[in-house]
């Protein structure tokens, strides 16, 4: 663990034991964030970037079987009683889910919701607690903070109950803040709010970010890295300029194609990445992506390509026939 | 909520006029006329006669229904023929005994399924959850009068701690009051807890998989924060309405344990109206334990309310 990393998850396996058999959810992941850093995780729907958020705050389900280390502020929290890790979660360690509409209590308040981390945390008596409540709704941009309080989740459209979810998130001044998806069940005009109040959060309070979403439009302009996650496995990662300059593993460069272009021309169909994922229930002998990749050649479907350095040591890949090797894309 | 609350009281009053009218049409169907139970098999038919007259049985029903509703618009639901005693009287006097058998067995039965059911929920799977719903699932299917005798045996013939059968008034001796009571209370609640248990884990068992469940650990709350405050309120709605159709249907009196204890409630009313064809007490019983139930249903309906906001401001 090096000078000021906060976060390093090492050799992480999630296996979820399901009636098909074993499930392996993450695969030998390895990612470390440095404090008041931001990393962006980016991956398809059940590429395994939400078992790795849940991992790291060890929410995963009970059947769940996790392995490996992940050392947070220097402590691991596979080690850590459940009374240390509870004190630690919502207070340095703090998370913001997906979907707004599930992830508040329908049957509590939002004054209620927000006052009770600051109780448990800081020891804030109820006045102050609503005081530091309403400081916080009003920080995330949501209007007559004092009603608000009195006010239930379903009171409030999707985008603020996030903004909710948000302030929560915030309430004790956490070192690390974990986004899940955090825009994925709101409109499209609400998602670049959400996202812009979560970087300037961010940057404001010094606090580290992951930010995992399916997107890699929104972590472009948004992190100071990225790994891309492909079958449960980290695929590629780099400094974000670096990635978006010179991106070497060809799941990523299909996954950036896939986004929509500001200035193509009216009605040019989107290139999607043909086939599935592989089951994960099955795992492949080779690269998880290989029956899905272009560049794929014999090596690449027996062998299971490593995460490793090339010129850059910032700039990590696991692929036989990276891009602008002559190999890949001159293929 | 005020409006909420109007609109619920509105609903009430078809439901108690048909209520009423299922009553009155149940006993006027019955097979036998009122008047030869009255004047007994030697009457002559002049007697009947003149008697049906007098209690307007020549009458059409709809004309004898509206009589029937008019006299309990102001407060008159019958005399009884063969004690003299009004259907007002009867039940004032018996209602407070089954009223406070309810109330105890309700406090017992959810002192006993609330408790077990957050601690099997918590730890669903494990050796406690699965004990316990397997005992509840016996204890289902013991009969009320099984349990009963077995009480009587247990704590009254063996140990003689507590009194088998009989009833002083609250007014009179409160101690002594609460231990003839406590025997039948027991054995209403031990036919109810495991219903109250079934129900209310299955909900919360539903409810800590949800989101919120996962957000409100990932705030570092305390498990008991979790499970008391996260949990078990949005996980009893169930739990409010099978104890609201508990206590409606105890209010009718509780016929076997009230016969087996011998206490002079309301189900033994009902059962003596019966027995002696006393057709006026039997629907103004019947009246009044149906509107019970009716009001019983408001007080759920608001409780639903006060528990789940989304029902109060109409989302739901």
């Amino acid at each position: 663990m090096t000078e000021g990393t906060l976060l390093s998850v090492e050799d992480v396996i999630v296996d979820l034991p399901t009636p098909r058999g074993n499930l392996r959810a993450v695969d030998r992941v390895d990612l470390t964030i440095g404090a008041g850093r931001t990393l962006g995780v980016v991956g398809e729907s059940g590429c395994g970037k939400t078992m790795l958020s849940r991992a790291i705050l060890q929410l995963l389900p009970k059947r769940a079987k996790l392995s490996g280390r992940v050392m947070f502020d220097g402590q691991d929290l596979l080690q850590l009683s459940p009374e240390k890790l509870r004190k630690l979660r919502g207070r340095s360690l703090a998370v913001v889910f997906q979907d707004p509409m599930t992830s508040l209590n329908p049957v509590l308040t939002i004054g209620t919701q927000l006052i009770e981390t600051l109780q448990e945390h800081l020891e804030l008596d109820m006045a102050a607690a609503t005081r530091r409540s309403v400081e916080l709704l009003a920080a995330v941009g949501i209007p007559a903070p004092e009603q608000r309080l009195m006010q239930y989740p379903h009171q409030l459209s999707g985008g603020m109950r996030q903004r909710v979810a948000i302030a929560i998130a915030l309430s004790c001044e956490p070192k690390l803040l974990i986004a899940d998806e955090p825009t994925t069940a709101l409109d499209v005009t609400i998602q670049a709010q959400i996202l812009d109040l979560l970087a300037r959060e961010q940057r404001r309070r010094h606090m580290a970010m992951i930010l995992i979403t399916h997107d890699l439009g929104v972590v472009a302009g948004r992190t100071d890295e990225v790994a891309v996650m492909y079958a449960g496995r980290v695929v590629e990662r780099a400094p974000t300029p670096a990635l978006f300059k010179k991106m070497r593993m060809p799941y990523t460069e299909a996954l950036l194609a896939a986004l929509p272009k500001i200035d193509a021309a009216p009605h040019t169909p989107l290139p999607a990445i043909s086939g599935r994922p592989p089951d994960p229930t099955r795992p492949l002998k080779g690269c998880s992506f290989s029956p899905r990749c272009r560049y794929a050649w014999a090596q690449c479907h027996v062998e299971k390509p490593r995460l490793e350095e090339s010129n850059s040591p910032a700039h990590q890949f696991a692929c036989f026939r990276p891009i602008g090797t002559g190999a890949g894309a001159g293929a | 909520m005020l409006g909420f609350v109007a609109r619920r009281l509105l609903y009430l009053v078809p439901v108690l006029i048909a209520v009423s009218l299922l009553t009155f049409l149940i006993a006027s169907l019955l097979p036998g006329d009122l008047a030869y139970t009255i004047l007994g098999d030697q009457a002559t038919p002049e007697k009947v006669a003149a008697l049906r007259q007098e209690m307007g049985l020549d009458q059409p029903i709809w004309v004898r229904y509206f009589g029937w509703l008019g006299n309990i618009l102001q407060g008159d639901l019958g005399r009884s023929f063969r004690t003299g005693q009004t259907v007002l009287q009867a039940v004032t006097e018996r209602l407070p005994i089954s009223l406070e058998l309810m109330v105890l067995a309700q406090v017992i039965a959810l002192a006993i399924g609330v408790p077990l059911a957050i601690i099997c929920a918590a730890r669903s799977g494990g050796p406690f959850d699965r004990f316990m719903t397997g005992t509840a699932f016996g204890m289902l299917s013991v009969p009320t009068f099984l349990s009963a005798i077995l009480l009587i045996y247990l704590f009254a013939v063996e140990l003689r701690w507590l009194p088998a059968t009989g009833y002083v008034p609250f007014g009179e001796d409160p101690a002594k009051n609460l231990r003839f009571m406590v025997l039948p209370a027991l054995t209403l609640a031990l036919a109810e807890w495991p219903g109250i248990m079934r129900v209310l884990r299955s909900d919360m068992i539903a409810t800590l998989q949800e989101d919120y469940i996962a957000l409100a650990k990932a705030k570092g709350l305390k498990a008991s924060r979790i499970l008391f405050v996260h949990a078990l309120k949005p996980s009893s709605l169930t739990l409010v309405t099978i104890t609201g159709i508990n206590i409606g249907r105890l209010i009718g009196g509780a016929v076997i344990v009230e016969t087996v204890f011998a206490l002079p409630g309301i189900g033994r009313l009902l059962v003596g109206a019966i027995t002696t064809r006393d057709l006026i007490i039997l629907q103004g019983v019947v009246l009044l334990v149906g509107a019970g139930f009716v009001l019983i249903n408001f007080i759920v309906d608001m409780l639903y309310a006060m528990l789940d906001p989304r029902i109060r401001h109409g989302h739901a």
